[in-house]
């Protein structure tokens, strides 16, 4: 009987977790790009976790500590490194937590799954999840207008100084 | 004759660097390098020295030695050659107005960029994002950051010349900023600052050795230099190869405009004005030289680094669509693996195909580009991708603020002196006054170009306000000296000044060669206009990111043929308004 509850535990989860499943995201990862010499392999370990990441991330975001390491299914793992994961519903079985909640979850904690991995919004890319763009630092004042106010003053000043340099010469 | 003092240079070496700071301008660095790569590469330069030879020398010795003789400014030393003549000093003097007027702006966009590059990172590095944060502004990423930055953020250019927009502030800050540094630098009209044409025309050579050295050892130089330099001399059999030359070196060296005669006007009569000629046009010549080997090796630079940022798009894109494992694919292996890929999966490759552009490092350094395209976009798109990019930034911006105000400054004298030496104002008004009323009816005048469509304007006086009118010029001087002064008075002048006759290499070129170039090119110049009928120019569209081609409106076409009419209808004017006052004192004379 437990093999069988197993089996079929199995089968459901691969039946949920599939390329373009429902509510399912395919994550890439870029990790020799944005590590180089310093670049970790992926195994088991990373997967784990990663599970753990979206189950912190879901965590957070629904307030609720219910949704376990469990919960998380990753499936189609590549070379490159990308695969597709789905996250479950705790309180009901075998159906997914919805896309949007799942989107929302992963944008709030974004940051955070980054630094775990060592990586940015663009070498851990969560495809159908667009990342806000951190816009460049202004300063409040612009800065080009302050190097003008600069050479502006000493031109003024040069000119001024030569207008009554003449003006004395031709007194004498 | 009562002869007052005559301001005079202080030696010999300030006249020379004078000009120099004049003639090398931006023409060598931002118009030779284009004509040398779309001409034939190494083999332009046969057609380029032949014309220097042929053209630029003697037409320099000989205004020059006008201004020398003379000693007085375009229109008094035409006027001393021949009465009928005031009217050429008079064209020469409005077509540099007109250059005044426009030229400055140059300078505004220079400082504008220089003030930006105070910032980490360079504003035109990046592009701006859209309001709602997702993404890039949608004009800038249908073009490039470094576009985006010029047209849009420099220049807020709108789509045509009939829109004409509004003033822009921060530009018409530059302007005045612009023309105040003219006003501060003009030599001979304030007591302390002759020295300063050392500075400006000694600190451009300063910036391109740099550049030189940095671009040589950038990554891909050699590629650029490579391609310059291979000589294609089936282009030498192009008719215009040889005229671009011609114009090349005409315009290079600024003749014709009145400024030359007004820096030799302030010369000892007894300076040696013909070893300046050869010095100034040989150093003109190899400055455009050194100023396109730095321009090619940051050419190879730009389109090496934008031909491996296409392959690794391609790797990118290939990676992602098969997930195949990061560092598989190279540059090298690309085109084996993309042969594999379109056997293995024939199906997914068919529809990716269309996005795999085909990299091509020739296609990348074929976009030859000239003129305010190629020093302030394709110079500041190399100079982002640069190590320290603000350090080659304030360089490269002085180097263009240094080239420019020293052709203004040549461009001013050309104004002020005929002015100042004419009686008629200049014992009315003190020189300071002319000085600071011409700069600032120029600067107001100059408002128009920073304008919306303001670059549009800049093009048609760019284009058009001093091309015909200064060939024009030259060859009735050339024909003057020679024919209605007399070349052997004009010998016997240059006896006395330098000491000896000009050998017969000069007065060759001067009585039929060079007259007969000027009159080719006028021909070229004339049905060139006739053949292409009407005339268009390159408006930016911004919803595509792109330059389109349109009509000049009929306002624009009567206000280029005010342009050349205005300064060439002076020549004939001036000589019937002396005939007409001749005869009216000779039917005046039996009556007294």
């Amino acid at each position: 009987v437990l093999l069988l509850t197993l089996s079929v535990v199995a089968i459901a989860h691969a039946e949920l977790c599939k390329p373009d499943a429902q509510n399912a995201f395919k994550v890439r990862l870029s990790i020799k790009t944005a590590l180089g010499d310093n670049a970790y392999a992926w195994d088991a370990n990373e997967e784990y976790l990663f599970k753990a990441m979206v189950a912190f991330a879901m965590r957070r975001y629904t307030s609720r500590s219910t949704t376990q390491i469990s919960n998380v299914l990753l499936c189609n793992v590549t070379d490159r490194v990308s695969f597709w994961f789905v996250v479950t519903d705790p309180s009901k079985n075998v159906t997914t937590v919805p896309g949007s909640k799942v989107e929302a979850a992963i944008r709030m904690n974004r940051n955070r799954i980054n630094n775990a991995f060592l990586l940015s919004d663009k070498t851990l890319q969560f495809l159908k999840i667009t990342s806000t763009l951190s816009p460049p630092v202004e300063p409040s004042t612009p800065v080009w207008l302050i190097v003008f106010g600069v050479v502006l003053c000493l031109i003024v000043a040069g000119i001024a100084f030569l207008v009554v340099a003449g003006i004395q010469q031709r007194k004498k | 004759a009562m002869e007052k003092s005559r301001p005079l240079w202080d030696n010999p070496l300030q006249f020379v660097f004078a000009c120099i700071s004049y003639a090398v301008g931006l023409g060598n660095v931002w118009r030779f390098p284009y004509l040398c790569q779309m001409y034939g590469g190494g083999g332009f330069l046969i057609p380029y020295f032949i014309m220097l030879i042929a053209e630029g020398m003697p037409l320099l010795y000989l205004e020059l030695a006008v201004g020398q003789r003379m000693r007085q400014g375009s229109i008094g030393a035409w006027k001393i050659i021949s009465p009928y003549l005031c009217g050429v000093g008079v064209a020469s003097v409005v077509v540099s107005f007109f250059l005044s007027m426009y030229y400055n702006v140059i300078n505004a966009w220079a400082f504008w960029y220089l003030f930006h590059s105070f910032q980490d990172p360079l504003p035109w590095a990046t592009c701006p994002l859209n309001s709602n944060r997702t993404g890039y502004e949608e004009e800038c990423e249908k073009t490039s950051s470094t576009q985006y930055f010029w047209y849009r953020e420099t220049l807020n250019i709108s789509p045509s010349l009939e829109a004409s927009g509004s003033v822009q502030w921060e530009q018409a800050l530059c302007l005045m900023l612009a023309w105040e540094v003219v006003v501060f630098c003009e030599p001979r009209f304030f007591p302390s600052f002759p020295q300063v044409v050392y500075v400006t025309a000694s600190l451009p050579y300063c910036v391109l050795i740099i550049y030189l050295i940095r671009g040589l050892t950038l990554h891909g130089a050699v590629n650029g230099l490579v391609y310059m330099f291979t000589p294609k001399l089936e282009q030498l059999s192009n008719p215009k190869t040889w005229i671009s030359a011609a114009t090349q070196i005409f315009f290079s060296l600024g003749l014709g405009f009145g400024s030359l005669i007004a820096f030799a006007s302030y010369n000892e009569p007894s300076n040696n004005c013909e070893r300046h000629a050869v010095i100034v046009s040989l150093i003109n010549s190899a400055t455009s030289i050194f100023a396109s080997i730095v321009t090619f090796s940051i050419y190879g630079f730009k389109a090496t680094f934008n031909y491996e940022s296409c392959i690794n798009k391609v790797i990118l894109l290939l990676m992602n669509a098969f997930d195949l494992e990061e560092g598989s694919l190279t540059a090298d292996n690309l085109s084996e693996m993309k042969d594999y890929l379109m056997a293995t999966h024939p199906q997914e490759y068919a529809q990716l195909s269309p996005q795999l552009k085909n990299c091509s490092l020739e296609a990348e350094l074929d976009t030859a580009v000239q003129g305010t395209g190629l020093a302030f976009i394709v110079y500041s798109e190399a100079i982002k991708n640069m190590e320290v990019p603000q350090l080659y930034s304030v360089l490269y911006f002085v180097m263009l603020l240094m080239l420019g105000i020293g052709s203004m400054l040549g461009n001013t004298a050309a104004i002020l002196t005929p002015l100042t030496d004419s009686k008629v104002i200049a014992a009315r008004f003190p020189k300071e006054v002319i000085s600071g009323a011409v700069c600032f009816i120029n600067c107001v005048i100059g408002l128009i170009f920073t304008m919306e469509a303001g670059n549009y304007w800049f093009d048609i006086f760019n284009d058009y306000a001093a091309t015909l009118s200064l060939l024009l010029i030259v060859l009735v001087e050339t024909i003057a000296v020679c024919y209605i002064y007399g070349i052997r008075r004009f010998e016997k002048d240059l006896h006395t000044m330098i000491g000896r006759k000009p050998n017969w290499y000069w007065k060759i070129m001067w009585a039929f060669v060079s007259p007969l170039l000027i009159i080719s090119l006028f021909i070229f110049y004339l049905t060139d206009y006739i053949v292409t009928g009407t005339l268009q120019y390159q408006a930016w569209d911004a919803t595509q990111g792109q330059l389109v081609t349109r009509d000049y409106p009929g306002y624009a076409l009567a206000v280029i043929g005010l342009l050349v009419a205005a300064s060439t209808m002076c020549i004939p004017l001036g000589a019937l308004l002396t005939l007409i006052r001749k005869r009216l004192k000779r039917e005046s004379v039996p009556t007294v």
